[in-house]
């Protein structure tokens, strides 16, 4: 056959390259990695599970992994860490999710372990440090040994020194210094009893990435992520919404204001941004446009110290 | 809001990889990439404002946004490479950091392996020294398309032009000797920003483009017909259900080259050879589909395919071997040993090996061969002959950097030991 290529995979056609054969648009070069890291996955483990939050880099990563073994299912379960301070919305998009796709949930709960006093209710109410028990007792009680993250390395200095399989102890733990030299794309998984592996396919991605990608696979998201009228209250520099989980407290008023969220996460610590944009259009231009990152704009728990999210690495959190 | 936009249509994507100690000004050059591209946002650019006001400076260090971990900013580590990322317009980056410090081999050897570029740093005062000629062998080794040779800090040395035509020349005789590709020498100072992002107003003599000019037109990705397909089976999919009770495909991503409808291939070690009747390319059918996209291979017969097999053009098949002689870059603190018993990983399939001979060790000082080591220590260089007990499809790492490379690990924890790159048969 010499008939030209087709090409329809790669997002407008980029300069050709050689023979005819375009050169493949960044994202379809990441999109390709991410399915070829599912696969190892797949093809090296006994039981892997995805990491699923309701975010958007969670949903990537769900799509990416529904793509990698159609027309068959995917051969993962999900975990959700549920902090008991959700959005209404993410929870709601997840189960719909988990309906719509055939998948098995697992639910590691920050509030059941709460209520049997197995952990005590931080002072500042912040409930993101508290997933590393639930999350790294479910990881053992259920004997995953892959663990699917959607970390990006883009976000945070920490993760720019993680690699694609990250080995974690039985105490899932992170060793900075311990980590296995990454080559070519040989990802080495083994592993002994007792220990598992991070497994992050989005690491080559960044934020604008992943919400190009979202806009090019026409991928639906929890409304929250676009611009919506919203009960919020100040505190720490960022707006937080206001809800049945402790905010606002004396002394802190609430207002409606225009917002949307860049990432989703515990409502006692995830901070909402001033915004119009309400398509995915917008939401890039103004990500594209923004001059804060994404944990920078809306993480409470980041600022915690300099080192914060190493720290939280170190003990087993993604 | 503000109308600053930056065009999000499809783009490129270069990755590169950077080789310099630190006194050449590598973290001052990564630091100024990303801070003159507009990488670093004002979040981060505070902290390392506070970071370095807390211990004293006056001016922030942009060093610091490439030290990220607890372990490295109180005990001075560095470890091994950190991923940078940043964009223009023009194409996506994503940077292999590799710190300039006495484990610089296996860094760097990791850093190139994924590499469509390197940037060696030498210092203008000091020239091509011993370690621009380590990284130079080491970016020739992993077989790196492109090196951008840096020539940093002309303003110590008033910008002159003899002091970098000398150096741009006697590297360059270098690299030839070396069998590099390609050389692009651009006159820089980062601490200044000269020559790295914009055009310097000190170098009017000097007509090339900037580091990053540089970086957004270098051609990235090969021409896919260049080589023959080599397609590793990473897994076979078999739905089993109503609507698919008989589909049977072999997902992986192509290695190399080119795979159409009709092609007639050949699966290696079993060598049965069918005809490709179908090209799903991640739920689209296709006609043809070329490295690096991951797909969907479906086969006219009915043959005994599963994960670890290769799957290629039937007229370009390589030949299996149970001996592999290669060059390795050893990794770890445990020495690697004539003897050893160890795990070899090639694409996706996982053999059992034995370590038969360590013919030499290269000196990377003077590239000249040290015979018969008997071990190889962490950082060596160095000649294997492995026996394996299973034929590999294995390819020269010359032709095919992917089906040419392979890993060693420890079969007790798992260990990656060693990384390899397959020689092409002496016969």
């Amino acid at each position: 056959m010499t008939t030209a290529p087709v090409t329809e995979t790669t997002d407008n056609a980029p300069p050709a390259s050689g023979r005819g054969y375009p050169q493949l648009s960044h994202l379809d070069v990441l999109e390709s990695e991410a399915v070829h890291i599912f696969r190892e996955v797949a093809g090296e483990f006994e039981r892997p599970v995805i990491l699923f939050s309701g975010g958007k880099d969670s949903i990537v990563m769900l799509h990416l992994a529904l793509k990698a073994f159609a027309p068959a299912p995917v051969p993962f379960s999900l975990l959700h860490v549920d902090t008991g301070h959700n959005f209404p919305e993410v929870i709601d998009y997840r189960d719909r999710t988990v309906a719509a796709h055939g998948l098995r949930l697992h639910v590691a709960s920050v509030q059941e372990y709460i209520d049997n006093g197995r952990l005590r209710e931080r002072p500042d109410g912040t409930r993101n440090p508290l997933q590393t028990v639930p999350l790294t007792e479910k990881i053992a009680a259920e004997r995953f040994d892959a663990v699917f993250g959607g970390g990006r390395r883009d976000e945070e200095k920490a993760r720019a020194k993680e690699r694609v399989f990250s080995l974690r102890d039985e105490f899932s733990q992170w060793d900075p210094r311990r980590q296995r030299p990454e080559l070519w794309q040989l990802y080495n998984g083994r592993h002994a009893p007792g220990e598992h592996v991070r497994v992050f396919p989005l690491s080559n991605w960044t934020e604008l990435d992943v919400w190009q990608y979202i806009a090019r696979e026409k991928i639906e998201l929890p409304r929250i992520y676009y611009a919506h009228e919203r009960e919020v209250f100040r505190r720490g520099g960022m707006w937080l919404t206001a809800g049945e989980w402790d905010g606002p407290k004396e002394g802190e008023t609430t207002e409606t204001r225009l917002i949307r969220y860049r990432t989703v996460g515990d409502m006692s610590c995830t901070g909402a941004v001033d915004s119009d944009a309400a398509t995915i259009e917008q939401v890039i231009a103004e990500i594209a446009a923004s001059r804060l990152t994404e944990r920078g704009a809306t993480r409470a728990d980041d600022k915690l110290s300099e080192a914060a999210m190493e720290d939280r690495k170190r003990e087993g959190y993604f | 809001m503000t109308t600053t936009t930056i065009d999000t249509s499809a783009t490129s994507l270069l990755r590169f990889a950077t080789a310099g100690s630190v006194d050449d000004g590598k973290s001052t050059l990564v630091g100024r990439l990303l801070h003159d591209s507009k990488s670093v946002l004002a979040d981060q650019l505070e902290a390392v404002e506070t970071a370095s006001r807390n211990r004293g400076q006056q001016a922030p260090d942009l060093a610091l946004l490439t030290d990220g971990l607890r372990a490295e900013r109180e005990q001075g580590i560095t470890i091994d490479v950190a991923y940078r990322y940043f964009a223009t317009p023009r194409r996506r980056f994503i940077l292999a950091d590799t710190p300039g410090h006495v484990q610089y081999t296996r860094n760097m050897v990791t850093g190139a392996s994924t590499a469509e570029l390197t940037i060696i740093l030498v210092d203008a005062r000091n020239g091509v020294v011993e370690q621009t000629r380590r990284h130079a062998a080491v970016a020739a080794l992993l077989r790196v398309p492109h090196i951008v040779l840096a020539v940093n800090k002309m303003d110590l040395v008033d910008h002159a032009e003899p002091v970098f035509a000398r150096i741009a020349e006697e590297f360059t005789a270098y690299a030839t000797q070396l069998g590099l590709p390609e050389v692009t020498a651009i006159p820089i100072s980062a601490l200044n920003g000269d020559n790295v992002v914009e055009p310097s107003a000190h170098m009017d003599w000097y007509g090339g483009p900037t580091v990053l000019e540089h970086l957004e037109t270098v051609p990235v990705g090969t021409d896919p017909s260049d080589a023959p397909a080599r397609f590793p089976v990473q897994y076979v999919i078999r739905p089993q259900t109503a609507a698919h009770p008989d589909y049977r495909g072999y997902a992986g991503q192509i290695a190399s080259g080119v795979l159409r409808v009709g092609d007639r291939v050949s699966v290696l070690p079993s060598g049965l050879t069918s005809t490709i009747t179908g090209i799903d390319a991640l739920g689209r059918a296709m006609d043809v589909a070329w490295a690096p996209q991951s797909v969907t291979l479906l086969l006219a017969d009915d043959v005994d395919i599963s994960r670890g097999d290769l799957i290629t053009p039937t007229a370009a098949a390589p030949t299996t071997t149970q001996d592999v002689e290669a060059t390795v870059c050893h990794l770890h603190e445990r020495p690697l040993k004539v003897g050893d018993r160890v795990l070899l990983k090639h694409t996706t399939r996982t053999v059992k090996a034995i370590v038969k001979d360590i013919p030499s060790r290269l000196t990377l000082e003077d590239l000249s061969q040290d015979a018969s080591p008997g071990a190889l220590a962490i950082n060596d260089i160095g000649r294997v002959v492995i026996r394996t007990a299973e034929p590999l499809p294995i390819d020269a790492y010359a032709d095919f950097r992917r089906t040419g490379s392979f890993l060693l690990m420890d079969p007790a924890d798992g260990t990656t030991l060693t990384a390899g790159m397959a020689e092409r048969p002496a016969s």
